[in-house]
């Protein structure tokens, strides 16, 4: 299993100019690698990242959108793995880290922990599917993940750990979307 | 007070309502006129789960259109993540939907539409509405309640109950975008398609 500061510290050493939605654990500890103008916390509802950032891949077709996702939140939208896999944005890299909890809620169990969310993600037709469970060969699929043509989709088994500090309110203020707005005309 | 017409915050009780529903009842009201409506404001992706009430008059054409790029989604709420995305790209949406799935979909625009502030164009389909009565008077509770819904979150809206009403769409949704906010089209009788 895979430690998810780790792995986010592998993938943010790649990370140039790409979009990089987040959300939740996966985006608290996201902010605390590095924190860029262009992060984009999906703010709202729970379970809608994967939409933000298709919405953010089909008005920004030049960028790779990378989305940092959870497995309780991905539950609370299945659906979007079908809409995804429909539309097919050739620039979307979908990272679902999975520990079986809802970690942002208590810890509590997801419902069903013999999901297999790659097979889903691959029948609900995104083909380029990967679970991944060790941290060596999720830095090895990087370069795939960054330049390989979409959507692709990684189901990233990780350990239960301790928790970045999070703050909602700093995440999703004003400012912050200010900035990534500009970041992105700035080009 | 018209169907259509002004955007609406308070209740819209008048007391020649009933004759102005007899009037709507009458005048039809055709899909082509609000597509060319959301063309003139700019709009290029339409996001959508399928309505009874607006699939012949209109999303059967949008899907036809080569200058509208269609989205079919599966629940409601992913249509107001992707607008938001695409917002941020100078992208404009519509999002097509029943009333059933404005109710679905209460979360993300309280998150999204109200807390955000961001430029959430609804046309919402009133599936159900007795052309003679104001959809507040409604016999169907879901129908009932969708005004005052909007009322209480603070969106305005514009009811299109004929041709004549969709002058309203682009004006509106191009004050939506403008100045980051939400708006709601509440398409009062069944679009017909020619």
């Amino acid at each position: 299993m895979i430690d998810r500061k780790q792995a986010w510290k592998r993938l943010a050493a790649h990370i140039t100019n790409e979009i990089v939605v987040s959300t939740y654990s996966s985006a608290s500890d996201w902010i605390a690698e590095i924190d860029r103008p262009l992060n984009y916390f999906a703010f709202g509802a729970m379970g809608l990242a994967s939409s933000h950032g298709l919405g953010l891949a089909l008005a920004h077709p030049e960028r790779r959108v990378f989305v940092l996702d959870g497995d309780g939140s991905l539950l609370m939208n299945l659906g979007t793995l079908v809409t995804i896999g429909a539309v097919a944005p050739k620039n979307f890299t979908h990272i679902v880290a999975r520990n079986d909890t809802y970690e942002a809620n208590g810890g509590h169990p997801i419902p069903g922990r013999d999901a297999h969310f790659a097979g889903l993600a691959r029948e609900a037709g995104i083909a380029k599917s990967h679970r991944i469970d060790t941290l060596e060969s999720f830095e090895a699929l990087i370069p795939t993940l960054l330049h390989e043509d979409g959507p692709i989709f990684v189901e990233l088994i990780i350990q239960q750990g301790e928790l970045s500090a999070r703050s909602y309110k700093e995440m999703y203020r004003k400012e912050r979307r200010a900035a990534f707005k500009q970041a992105l005309q700035n080009g | 007070m018209s169907g259509g017409g002004a955007i609406m915050h308070a209740p819209a009780a008048s007391p020649d309502k009933g004759e102005q529903a007899m009037d709507q009842a009458e005048a039809p009201l055709q899909g082509a006129a609000i597509i060319a409506a959301i063309k003139k404001a700019g709009v290029d992706y339409v996001l959508s789960v399928p309505d009874l009430h607006t699939s012949t008059g209109l999303l059967k054409p949008i899907a036809h259109d080569p200058d509208l790029k269609l989205i079919r989604v599966c629940k409601e709420d992913e249509t107001l993540g992707i607008a938001a995305g695409l917002s941020y790209g100078d992208r404009r949406a519509l999002i097509l939907i029943q009333y059933t799935g404005f109710l679905y979909a209460m979360n993300a625009i309280r998150a999204m539409a109200c807390e955000q502030s961001m430029p959430m164009c609804l046309m919402i389909g009133l599936l159900g509405k007795e052309p003679e009565k104001a959809s507040r008077d409604s016999g169907r509770f879901g129908v009932r309640i969708i005004e005052p819904l909007l009322d209480v979150m603070g969106i305005a809206f514009h009811r299109i109950a004929q041709d004549a009403d969709a002058g309203l769409i682009a004006p509106a949704i191009e004050a939506a975008y403008m100045q980051s906010k939400p708006v709601a089209f509440l398409i009062e009788r069944r679009p017909v398609h020619a």
